[in-house]
């Protein structure tokens, strides 16, 4: 969207108010919902990927090593991952700001 | 089953056809079931959506969580919305307007309000004309979009914003509305319950209500903690919980044939789903007592059924 | 040109709406719309209409299932009639807000309670600010002719709006009338199939039915209802199309022997043709200047053309069929009043309300209307409306 949306004029927007981008919300981010953020100790990680499905907001990602990485960006700081992982390798730390 | 859901995770679909950036509470368990069917389904599909938080989290212009075609209309009509968007391509098809060498499977899905209240009519027509479409109740037994009200899937015993507790009253007096039955009532080839909690379970049972010729009906709990007064991380175990205690047993019904899809030997006691829960914290003992009596009557009903299938 | 033949309207309606290759209809029995869709219904059945027809299980779904497979991209048509009407009523809005071409017949009747079944049209008027193109027609051909020419006008992709074309229930519904039909290749030659701006497809997929904040609502409502104003333009040139394609030309206000008139009847739907007759005697066996209008199109309200129209006119007696509770007048009456009111020279306008629940409206019922519009015109007595046919 070139144009910040509330800035738009009723001239501009597409037929019938519809969003023609997929998946855009992307663009949002949620990660300063949070006031604690997940932390992975990856020594102890063993690569099963459950947080990866436990997570409401799709803010985890495989990384190149098997492991896996938040997106800040998006997590909302609930702790499922922390609370489902096996190992305990994933621990909420208060975040900094 | 909890095994399988440690050991298979790298094994589900790694495809995400629901974004992220949605608005969806801390901890959300319907977004994260959403998330799962969405995987599940691939990208051939449609969805019709009724009002409510999914779809309020979803699509706050200009930002859609849908990468796939999405329509929302109204709050009680996404079955009839599907009905139309399911006929109108069958049609289009017909007449080679339309892909025809695309599978694509219509879904429609709601809340409980939009479910088992205000949308029962519109599902009911829908599933009793055999549109071919899948719908997907995500149950978290209150209108939370509108603060908490209750509705009729809210549980006995729960405390909502219009149904309080105090003391003339219980909270809650009713108990939950049984759609799973009045689904299986309408003699369609698939309905399920699942849960978030057992994502391996759910999508398995997504894929085949998707593959299901005719309608299919999933009716998955989804723990919400805003409105059941609960710490976000625990938006999961409180939904195997559910399960545990024989609250929400897994199940599908496949043309009429009832099987437990998800087993324990020993079950849980009720109280240990209700007691970390606000929403039930003025609960007494003897209210505690009755509850678990009901809970077991229903699950030995379902048994029943299960035996007379098996038989 | 195909011969005229003697058929009910509603059966002429579906005769159009297949001659439209009209792909889905949804639609749940209500009186007095159900011959139309019975009538597509046995045409389907017998393969002579390849759509789906979805019989659901109330009115509120059938409007819901339309939006579901006209945004599927399939040509959309339904029917319906008064309770139905009112309890699709959420769902009206909704379709244009999302630029449905929906098109929907719409038998009128009066709405409940007491309940009854006969001709006015409160439903109609209760559903006026919903958004739809409202068309009425006053006889079978017109309800033919319209039918064919709302599905050119609402597909425009100017346009893309639902339209119902309304017709008065029983008094035009359920009565035989000769009706010259279009044959399959020329309403293809004036009708092309339907071509989505925008459809439901995984190959491009889009989100339809977003939340609209604070920031953002205002404007939407202004694109739509521009949308909604401009598609005269639109609908003028279809008129014009049709008329120099089949010789019967259509406008968005029809006049009736209204040269030299100082004195104009202002309709709507059948009970024009009663009116024509009135004007007829008036004229010819009393020499009064009097004369006729029907509103043709209702929404967009066709103000620009009122005005020109009304040029050097003294009197305006606009006769309602509905009830606007506790307001200064007949809903047209409003209207006319509203869109007159800063222009020069404009007419008196007298607010009549006749034919209520299905009563009729008498040759003797226009003459006096015209008599007591002209009485209060002359004296410029301030009123709000007058009842005619009631016992007082």
């Amino acid at each position: 969207m070139a144009k910040n949306f509330n800035e738009m004029t009723w001239k501009e927007f597409d037929i019938a108010f519809m969003v023609t981008n997929p998946g855009c919300s992307a663009d949002y981010r949620t990660g300063d919902w949070r006031s604690q953020k997940p932390v992975t100790d990856k020594s102890k990680c063993i690569k099963c990927g459950v947080c990866y499905l436990a997570c409401p907001d799709d803010a985890i990602r495989l990384a190149a090593d098997g492991t896996y990485d938040f997106d800040y960006d998006h997590c909302k700081g609930c702790g499922i991952c922390a609370t489902e992982c096996w190992t305990g390798c994933i621990s909420m730390v208060e975040e900094e700001k | 089953m909890d095994a399988l859901n440690v050991y298979a995770a790298k094994m589900a679909p790694q495809q995400e056809s629901l974004a992220n950036g949605h608005r969806a509470c801390q901890g959300c368990a319907e977004l994260l079931a959403v998330r799962l069917v969405a995987k599940t389904l691939g990208q051939d599909f449609i969805i019709a959506n009724a009002t409510g938080c999914l779809e309020i989290v979803t699509s706050s212009y200009p930002h859609s969580a849908w990468k796939v075609p999405w329509i929302h209309v109204a709050f009680e009509n996404a079955a009839a919305v599907a009905s139309g968007v399911e006929a109108g391509i069958k049609i289009l098809k017909k007449k080679g307007k339309y892909p025809v060498d695309r599978e694509i499977k219509i879904i429609a899905q709601a809340g409980d309000g939009g479910t088992v209240d205000i949308g029962l009519q519109a599902l009911s027509g829908a599933l009793e004309r055999g549109h071919d479409f899948m719908y997907l109740c995500y149950d978290n037994e209150a209108y939370m979009n509108t603060g908490i009200q209750r509705s009729s899937s809210t549980p006995y015993g729960a405390s909502t914003t219009t149904s309080p507790s105090g003391s003339e009253s219980i909270g809650q007096v009713t108990m939950k509305k049984n759609v799973v039955e009045i689904a299986v009532a309408h003699d369609i080839p698939y309905v399920a319950t699942a849960s978030p909690s057992y994502p391996f379970d759910l999508m398995e049972k997504v894929r085949k209500g998707a593959e299901a010729k005719g309608p299919a009906y999933i009716h998955v709990l989804a723990p919400c903690p805003t409105g059941w007064r609960l710490a976000p991380n625990l938006a999961l175990s409180i939904g195997r919980l559910a399960v545990q205690t024989k609250v929400f047993p897994l199940y599908e019904v496949v043309n009429g044939q009832y099987r437990m899809t998800v087993s324990y030997k020993n079950h849980r006691p009720v109280a240990d789903y209700l007691k970390p829960q606000g929403r039930f914290r003025h609960l007494k003992e003897a209210d505690i007592a009755f509850i678990q009596q009901h809970v077991d009557s229903s699950y030995d009903r379902l048994l029943k059924k299960i035996e007379m299938s098996e038989g | 040109m195909a011969k005229r033949i003697g058929i009910e309207v509603s059966l002429a309606i579906s005769e159009a709406v297949k001659l439209a290759n009209v792909d889905a209809i949804a639609a749940y029995p209500i009186t007095p719309q159900t011959h139309i869709v019975e009538h597509l219904s046995e045409l389907v059945a017998d393969g002579e209409l390849q759509a789906e027809f979805i019989p659901v299980e109330s009115e509120h779904s059938a409007m819901s299932v339309c939006a579901g497979t006209s945004a599927a991209g399939a040509r959309t048509y339904t029917a319906t009639s008064s309770q139905g009407l009112a309890l699709m009523n959420e769902i009206l809005f909704i379709i244009p807000a999302m630029r449905l071409p929906v098109v929907m017949t719409i038998a009128n009747r009066s709405l409940s309670g007491p309940i009854s079944i006969w001709n006015d049209h409160s439903d109609l008027m209760s559903v006026r600010d919903t958004g739809w193109i409202a068309i009425f027609a006053e006889n079978g051909q017109e309800a033919f002719d319209l039918t064919l020419q709302s599905f050119k006008i609402a597909e425009d992709h100017r346009v893309m709006l639902p339209i119902s074309v309304n017709i008065d229930g029983f008094t035009l519904s359920h009565v035989i009338e000769p009706h010259e039909f279009l044959d399959q290749a020329e309403v293809d030659s004036f009708l092309p199939p339907y071509e989505p701006l925008v459809q439901l497809n995984p190959d491009k997929p889009v989100s339809m039915g977003m939340v609209g904040i604070p920031e953002i609502y205002f404007e939407a409502k202004k694109a739509q209802d521009m949308v909604l104003i401009e598609s005269k333009a639109v609908i003028k040139e279809v008129f014009k199309e049709f008329g120099e394609k089949f010789g019967r030309y259509y406008h968005v206000i029809e006049s009736y022997r209204t040269d030299d008139a100082e004195t104009l009847l202002m309709t709507m739907g059948s009970i024009s043709e009663t009116a024509m007759e009135a004007i007829d005697i008036m004229k010819d066996e009393q020499g009064r200047k009097v004369g006729l209008i029907r509103l043709r199109l209702w929404r967009p309200f066709p103000h620009e053309e009122l005005r020109e129209l009304l040029r050097g006119v003294k009197t305006l007696a606009v006769v309602d069929r509905a009830v606007s509770f506790g307001s200064p007048g007949g809903p047209v009456a409003t209207e006319v009043r509203s869109a007159l009111y800063n222009s020069e020279n404009a007419p008196y306008v007298a607010s009549f309300i006749a034919g209520l629940g299905g009563r009729d409206v008498t040759i003797e019922h226009f003459t006096t209307m015209v008599d007591m519009a002209e009485r209060m015109a002359e004296q410029r007595e301030v009123h709000e409306y007058k009842m005619i046919g009631v016992r007082e």
